[in-house]
């Protein structure tokens, strides 16, 4: 559809959102990321059954970490849609964006990058 | 098993805060079963732990390195020696393994500090994913056969022999609706047995000598010994 | 039946009449005056009182020494001990202290559970239990030895006592559950206050039935709603109890100011009731912090005067 979204959201492909684990999560901003989204099909629509379930207590587990150690719950989030969706997929993506501009860089990126 | 219930992440920042090579050490077995300090467990706590201490150096501490890694058990001299090489590198060590583990690394490394990582609860069972319960205190003469296999020491609030209490209500304990009256769960089980005349058999005394109460214990099998 | 001490109570009961006994809580503090006040409400119309003991985990001052104040006074007075405060070797100890001032009945308890009280984050202790209190004080009396084995010198002299609830759970083991006491030693019991008239007489019928009634002297416990509040309080909030929902709406159907007198006359109207009821040994009138009203219920239940000290 040649829709356009920011360029400095990378895309990482799974079979489903109840792939992702709380560590890759965690990992990602671990290295850097200001932002993590899964997402995933509506709910109740799972391809799956209920991997979307999965991934969304895994967000809330890995948001609540995230508070505790003072990098933010909040630059995490995990978004619903049907597959065929792709304007809203566009208009989730800007909402993220936008939301991570906000909240600026992630906290320990000055310190990575440093390292790198 | 051990249940173990994994301590708040703020808790164990507290305990590390002051040092600078870290080892976030998890155990294969009881904790891995609870969830509380298996290998997943050390990958979040230690993921969680560097990026906490990266947004600190950011600030303008010094830098602090995470290290993890999982032995099969902390309750046995061989497993822990795997890492005898390696501790010469950590400052402090956060062990995940249950209070016996923590213990006896403590005893092994004498020189490193070992913190735990997890809150040591009870003897218990998996009763469904996310819930344990405790069945044993280990009070090292075990009395299961005279109650239909049901413990009123480790599950009655009062550990009282010859119960139940005045307190029990509707088949739970008086301190909590979601606790199991103990007596109500032995007697359900001695009808179940067809042995409900041995309820009216007054349980002596106990000997609680073997219990905590007596000190620490000990277990020696001559006939194991080399 | 002969008596084996020197307590009133077993005096009173062993001669065929219904004793009353009644209750009194120490204070939270060390005022012996709150105690002996108590105690001068009631002391004509009563052959006992009992001293609870830390009742509902809430630290107060301990029944023993209550019970002293009261000796001195020339009361009877009924000890109460639970097992959840004290090991073994405490018990037997405050057992001895006791004897040394001539108490001579004793009421053994497991106690509320900790979490009620003021000290949840404390220890319970729940050594033994109270079955095995009442032996371990019916071992010290009657054989004069310790748990340990060794003799004691001048053994306690006391008659045992326990409760009965007919209306906790499991229903169907509240009549073992007396056998069991009575085979452990218990002489005499105190029932949990009856609300449930009818649950409690198809409780004594089976108590009769089995006979148990002629192996232990049981005493039914009435307290007096003070107010509509109350009975819910109770139905609803209070383990082991048992109140009908009429006796709520009876009480309910009255306005504030005839509710206290109300409760008053239920409980008169169940004495007069229960004294009908084969093995039903006399009453123990809990009127907790409304002692006043005791001699009232006793008088109007016509169970004074009371039969004079043997």
């Amino acid at each position: 559809m040649r829709l356009s979204y920011p360029p400095s959201v990378k895309i990482i492909r799974v079979p489903c959102t109840g792939k992702v684990d709380v560590l890759h999560i965690l990992r990602a901003m671990e290295k850097g990321a200001d932002g993590v989204c899964a997402v995933g099909c509506m709910e109740g629509d799972c391809h799956f059954n209920s991997g979307n379930f999965r991934a969304r207590v895994r967000v809330a587990q890995a948001r609540q970490i995230l508070d505790t150690i003072g990098v933010g719950g909040e630059r995490v989030k995990m978004f619903n849609l049907s597959s065929s969706e792709a304007p809203r997929f566009v208009e989730y993506v800007h909402e993220m964006h936008a939301k991570i501009l906000e909240l600026g860089p992630n906290p320990i990126k000055t310190v990575t990058s440093k390292a790198a | 098993m051990i249940v173990a219930d994994r301590k708040p992440m703020e808790e164990v920042i507290e305990e590390i805060r002051d040092f600078k090579n870290i080892l976030v050490l998890g155990c294969n077995e009881c904790v891995t079963v609870c969830e509380a300090g298996g290998k997943k467990e050390v990958g979040v706590l230690a993921s969680a732990l560097r990026m906490y201490f990266l947004k600190r150096e950011q600030e303008g501490s010094p830098a602090v390195s995470i290290s993890e890694h999982t032995l099969e058990r902390q309750c046995d001299h061989e497993y822990l020696e795997e890492i005898r090489q390696d501790m010469d590198r950590y400052d402090a060590v956060v062990s995940l393994a249950c209070g016996v583990g923590v213990q006896f690394m403590a005893e092994k490394y004498n020189d490193t500090p070992i913190y735990p990582g997890v809150n040591t609860c009870f003897m218990g069972a998996t009763e469904e994913r996310g819930v344990w319960t405790e069945r044993c205190q280990g009070c090292g003469q075990c009395i299961l056969a005279s109650t239909g296999g049901i413990c009123p020491i480790a599950r009655c609030a009062k550990r009282l022999l010859n119960g139940p209490c005045g307190g029990s209500t509707a088949g739970s304990c008086e301190i909590s609706k979601d606790t199991d009256c103990a007596w109500q769960l032995i007697i359900n089980r001695l009808e179940a047995l067809g042995r409900m005349d041995e309820y009216e058999t007054l349980s002596p005394l106990k000997d609680w000598s073997t219990d905590r109460a007596g000190g620490p214990r000990k277990v020696v099998r001559e006939d194991l010994k080399s | 039946m002969s008596v084996k001490t020197p307590s009133r109570l077993e005096k009173i009961l062993a001669a065929g009449n219904l004793a009353v006994t009644s209750e009194c809580g120490p204070p939270r503090g060390s005022d012996p005056e709150v105690i002996t006040q108590k105690a001068e409400l009631i002391k004509d119309h009563v052959d006992a009182v009992n001293i609870t003991d830390n009742q509902t985990s809430v630290t107060r001052m301990c029944s023993l020494a209550a019970c002293i104040r009261l000796k001195l006074m020339g009361l009877e007075p009924i000890l109460q001990m639970v097992t959840r405060d004290r090991n073994r070797i405490a018990l037997q100890s405050d057992i001895l202290g006791a004897a040394s001032f001539d108490i001579s009945n004793i009421l053994c308890l497991s106690g509320d559970h900790q979490s009620f009280g003021d000290c949840a984050a404390g220890q319970n202790v729940h050594d033994i239990d109270s079955m095995q209190l009442i032996q371990t004080v019916r071992r010290m009396r009657d054989e004069g030895k310790f748990i340990g084995g060794d003799d004691i010198k001048r053994p306690p002299r006391m008659f045992v006592g326990a409760a009965a609830n007919p209306f906790a759970d499991p229903f169907e083991i509240r009549v073992p559950r007396l056998a069991k006491k009575i085979a452990a030693g218990v002489e005499f019991v105190q029932t949990q206050c009856i609300y449930n008239l009818a649950k409690f007489e198809a409780w004594m019928k089976q108590v009769v039935d089995r006979g148990l009634h002629e192996k232990v002297h049981i005493l039914a416990g009435l307290t007096p709603f003070k107010s509509a509040g109350m009975a819910r309080y109770m139905k609803n909030r209070v383990p082991g109890m048992d109140v009908p929902d009429e006796m709520v709406k009876r009480m309910a159907g009255r306005p504030k100011e005839d509710q206290a007198q109300e409760g008053i006359d239920i409980c008169v109207e169940s004495a007069q009731r229960l004294k009908e009821v084969e093995g039903v040994a006399g009453f123990h009138v809990m009127a907790i912090e409304w002692e006043e009203k005791v001699p009232e219920i006793v008088e109007r239940a016509g169970l004074y005067p009371r039969p004079a000290a043997a």
